[in-house]
């Protein structure tokens, strides 16, 4: 361990690199599903085995789920796209080169706003999104001396997001990964699972002096499943390059692997036995050229982003930041929400019946929104009822909300009247309940007036009993008063 | 043999239509004569009996008034152009045994057109070469002097119409290997514009070289099958959207025209008399049939063949990547891990000509190089295209000699690749500016060996090659 002296004395330098399968239905360049799971080598067209004679074709869904990244990430979007061959020899890879793109990405610049733990905004700049297309998988099975190879994730979509050297800390990294995620989900193009690899995310690290000018030489850091694992990578790396700078040794760059169990980093293969790759541009593709009107219509599809919403709700609704983060932290739950604040206009109590009986029955069922029962207009109604003085919140929540998950067909307001929760909000017929509790307690009531004004809570508790929870507190405690005060 | 005069298409449809014979019968015709003339070795595989089963019910076809328009043609196929479920080993050890899961966009559509597929045909390993030497099959053999190669890569295809063993073939050219081996053997032998004609399934050179071309004895047959072929294809991308004119039907040529010559091919010190005087003897008929004839320079000769072989080389180091030992064809018996597996499997496979080649396009495209090699390449193809085109603007055609010299003997450049690479001297030029390009037989030389002149046009303007050429084959026998 360093001491944080001499880790102050230090500037932690990262870029990230973000691959993002995409979720169309077909691969990059062949029309082979890309359905995850299925019985190895089934996906498997001469296309995808690279069988001679055949050529790529440009899934074209592909090209507008980048724009549509680009689009978010605020990249200027390449009008002219070439592909370009990453050559290299490895048994997953088909065709003994990788069709991505090299020069002329088609996305360029763009930056991501995050919201880092202090709750600061920062803006990590993009140098870059490009399409690509997946490897197969290499599988080591414990009874086999061979190494197995299956196809069917070969020449699956995929994005490269590459970030500028902004990041300066690991908090940062995964509140970056954070955004990216929450980004192509709400995009709707890539399912943003980490632990199935659907995301994955190489580091590039390397530290500086406080005030240096030039960065230090980069680790890259590779084979971190987790947003988490990502950050303790960061962490790991800026303590080992530090250590090594202090004790006179040079940084080599050189790609390290990331070791979840111990948390630490190995060496991998140092730059000079890397590959040269000889991209030069794909001879088998035409270009893709992105027209005015394609652009145009994609952008005209755009759903709306995490950063929108969270502006509509704390501007247009008037919520807290906290509630509005965590009501856009997925897509599905802010739209919801949008939903439900077409029906009421009470939004602050939408945002709490969202963030307290929504998600606990969602968490304690691990269900996603989609899958819960009740639809807006029956939640809005449940809102308007406690509004309109019907019943009160704890009633809606402990007695018919349950009820209202089982039958959601039914209206709360007709669950209120079959349970008889409607509130007694009318003097006439409160008034006897609240004398017959005070007449039952006359010792009470002569402490209340020589001074106990606290009895006050005791009174309102017998007649909430005494009405079986449907007394509205507000007309009850007026009569109480009435009568104790006189 | 009532068949021998078959010698064009045109003849058998006359004969199919008066019914003098049948498709089955063509096909066995040819049969014999590949039977025959083994020895020749163009054939590689004969599909005798899905050629058999596809005459069969061609003729089925006719008899109903269905038939094709290719119906009684009978066309081999070089052994690069995959076809369903046919073995197909582009001349290598390294694809013995592969067998194609699809058809290639151009043999189907002649297939759709009830063409019938006789048989593969033996070519340079992945097209790589000039003489048809280098082959896993052996060598195949001129059938004008047996001593001597047939050209190539295209080899088999050029002798299998030439000892009539075929009604047409199919070959693919990517820097010439159409046109030299059909003037090595007395054909009409085409390189369509880069584009043209659809590459799916056609295994891989040179990408951005590539084309499919025909050999044929008349200039008609060729338009025919061309005009079949050619088109836009949603499996190659890079096919042109361009619709394709009726070839066949727009041969009449009455008009005079603008013909350039280059100073720098005539005067070669490499070309043979025979083939100068004969190009010039041409040139000069052309003068006195009225048109214009002009010589002009082409000081950029000097660099086609070095951006041709540096960049059909970087392209095929990465083409042929995919012969790895992994997924199918032939993988070493002798790995005792992933690497050794990769370089025996690549030594033991492949040929030294290719082998040649895919070190050379490593090495232009290896970060060290690139700029100096294969960027710089790159510019000066363009400068190439862009001198063949305008040239191509003032005028109608380019006219020069198809080959250096005539069918040389085995073994004659066989341990010099430099001077095997002279031998495409004339016909890149076509190869690296995309245009269309066509051979034709301009005479023998004193041995009786067939030359061959070559005409280039503008790209697309393969109507109008067409029509030269049969007009020039017209005026060269009368």
């Amino acid at each position: 361990m360093i001491s944080q002296e001499i880790k102050d004395k230090y500037t932690l330098v990262v870029g990230l690199e973000v691959h993002a399968q995409l979720l169309t239905k077909s691969k990059m360049y062949a029309s082979d599903s890309t359905e995850f799971g299925n019985l190895p080598n089934t996906q498997i067209s001469p296309i995808t085995l690279g069988h001679p004679g055949t050529l790529p074709k440009v899934n074209m869904k592909a090209v507008e789920f980048a724009i549509k990244m680009g689009l978010a990430c605020n990249s200027e979007i390449t009008k002219y796209n070439i592909f370009s061959r990453k050559n290299y020899f490895y048994p997953d890879l088909p065709k003994g080169y990788q069709i991505t793109q090299d020069k002329g990405p088609i996305c360029v610049g763009g930056f991501v706003p995050v919201v880092l733990s202090n709750g600061e905004e920062k803006s990590i700049r993009l140098n870059r999104i490009h399409m690509e297309e997946d490897a197969g998988k290499s599988m080591h099975l414990a009874e086999e001396v061979d190494t197995l190879v299956d196809f069917n994730r070969a020449g699956v979509p995929l994005i490269e997001i590459v970030s500028e050297p902004d990041i300066r800390s690991s908090d940062e990294a995964y509140n970056y990964l954070v955004e990216i995620k929450k980004l192509v989900k709400y995009l709707d193009i890539c399912d943003g699972n980490m632990e199935e690899g659907s995301l994955r995310c190489d580091a590039n690290i390397s530290v500086m002096l406080k005030g240096a000018t030039e960065y230090g030489k980069k680790v890259e850091v590779k084979n971190m499943n987790s947003f988490r694992n990502v950050a303790r990578a960061i962490e790991h790396e800026f303590e080992r390059q530090i250590q090594q700078v202090e004790a006179g040794e040079t940084i080599i760059s050189e790609t390290r692997t990331f070791d979840a169990t111990t948390g630490t980093t190995a060496s991998m293969r140092t730059k000079e036995d890397l590959n040269d790759y000889r991209y030069f541009p794909e001879p088998d593709l035409s270009p893709v050229i992105i027209s005015e009107e394609w652009l145009n219509s994609v952008k005209v599809a755009m759903p709306s982003l995490p950063r929108e919403l969270f502006r509509k709700f704390t501007q247009e609704f008037g919520l807290p930041d906290y509630d509005a983060g965590v009501l856009t932290d997925s897509k599905e739950i802010a739209l919801y929400f949008e939903e439900l604040c077409g029906l009421t206009g009470n939004y602050k109590a939408a945002s709490n019946w969202m963030m307290g009986p929504v998600k606990s029955y969602l968490n304690e069922l691990t269900l996603h929104i989609e899958q819960f029962p009740i639809k807006p207009v029956a939640l809005a109604t449940l809102i308007q009822i406690i509004d309109e003085g019907k019943v009160n919140f704890s009633v809606a929540s402990q007695k018919i909300y349950p009820v209202l998950l089982a039958n959601p067909e039914k209206s709360p307001l007709e669950i209120a009247q079959e349970l008889n929760l409607i509130q007694e909000s009318d003097e006439g017929s409160l008034k006897p309940i609240v004398e017959s509790v005070l007449a039952e307690n006359e010792a009470k009531v002569a402490e209340y007036k020589s001074g106990k004004k606290g009895l006050m809570g005791m009174f309102m508790g017998q007649v909430m009993k005494k009405s079986q929870g449907k007394a509205d507190p507000k007309v009850a405690t007026k009569i109480l008063m009435e009568l104790l005060d006189n | 043999m009532i068949l021998e005069k078959f010698l064009s298409f045109d003849d058998i449809q006359k004969s199919l239509e008066n019914g003098e014979t049948s498709v089955t019968a063509i096909v066995n015709y040819y049969l014999q004569n590949i039977q025959t003339k083994a020895h020749l070795n163009a054939f590689v595989e004969v599909y005798t009996d899905s050629a058999l089963a596809q005459a069969a019910a061609v003729d089925q076809k006719i008899s109903e008034g269905k038939a094709g328009r290719l119906a009684g043609m009978v066309i081999g196929i070089k052994d690069v152009l995959v076809y369903k479920d046919h073995e197909v080993n582009a001349s290598s050890n390294i694809l013995k045994g592969f067998v194609s899961q699809f058809t290639a966009t151009a043999v189907q559509r002649l297939i759709d057109e009830d063409a019938v597929i006789v048989g593969r045909l033996n070519c340079d390993e992945f097209g790589m070469g000039s003489s048809n030497e280098n082959t896993c099959h052996g060598k195949v053999l001129n059938a004008a002097d047996e001593t001597r190669v047939p050209g190539g890569s295209s080899g088999g295809s050029a002798v299998a119409v030439q000892a009539n063993l075929c009604t047409v073939s199919l070959g693919t050219d990517t820097g010439g290997s159409v046109r030299q081996p059909a003037a090595f053997t007395g054909l009409v032998g085409i390189k369509p514009t880069y584009s043209r004609v659809s590459r799916w399934g056609l295994i891989a050179y040179a990408s951005s070289f590539d084309t499919i071309g025909i050999f044929s004895r008349n200039v008609k047959d060729n338009a025919l099958v061309m005009e079949i072929m050619a088109g836009p294809d949603n499996f190659d991308s890079t096919s042109s959207k361009k619709p394709v004119p009726p070839y066949s039907e727009l041969l009449h040529f009455d008009k005079r025209v603008k013909v350039a010559y280059l100073r720098e091919t005539i005067e070669s010190p490499a070309l043979q008399p025979e083939i100068k005087a004969n190009t010039l003897a041409l040139l000069d008929k052309l003068r006195k049939e009225g048109h214009e004839v002009e010589e002009v320079e082409f000081p950029l000769l000097k660099y086609v063949l070095p951006t041709y072989y540096i960049l059909t080389t970087a392209e095929a180091s990465s083409n042929l990547s995919r012969f790895d030992g992994v997924k199918y064809g032939y993988r070493t018996s002798a790995a005792h891990n992933l690497e050794s597996m990769y370089k025996k499997t690549r030594s033991e496979g492949f040929g030294e000509e290719v082998k040649r080649r895919i070190m050379l396009g490593t090495f232009v495209l290896s970060a060290s190089y690139y700029d100096a090699y294969f960027t710089k390449a790159q510019k000066v193809r363009r400068l190439i295209k862009e001198f063949t085109e305008n040239l191509l603007n003032k005028f109608d055609y380019i006219v020069m000699p198809t080959t250096p010299s005539t069918a040389f003997k085995f073994g004659e450049h066989s341990n010099d690749p430099v001077a095997m690479y002279l031998e495409d001297l004339f016909t890149v030029q076509a190869s690296v500016s995309g245009v269309p390009a066509i051979s034709i037989p301009n005479g023998t030389d004193e041995k009786g060996l067939p030359i061959g002149i070559q005409i280039i046009a503008n790209s697309f303007k393969e109507a109008e090659l067409y029509a030269f050429a049969d007009y020039l084959m017209d005026i060269n026998q009368a």
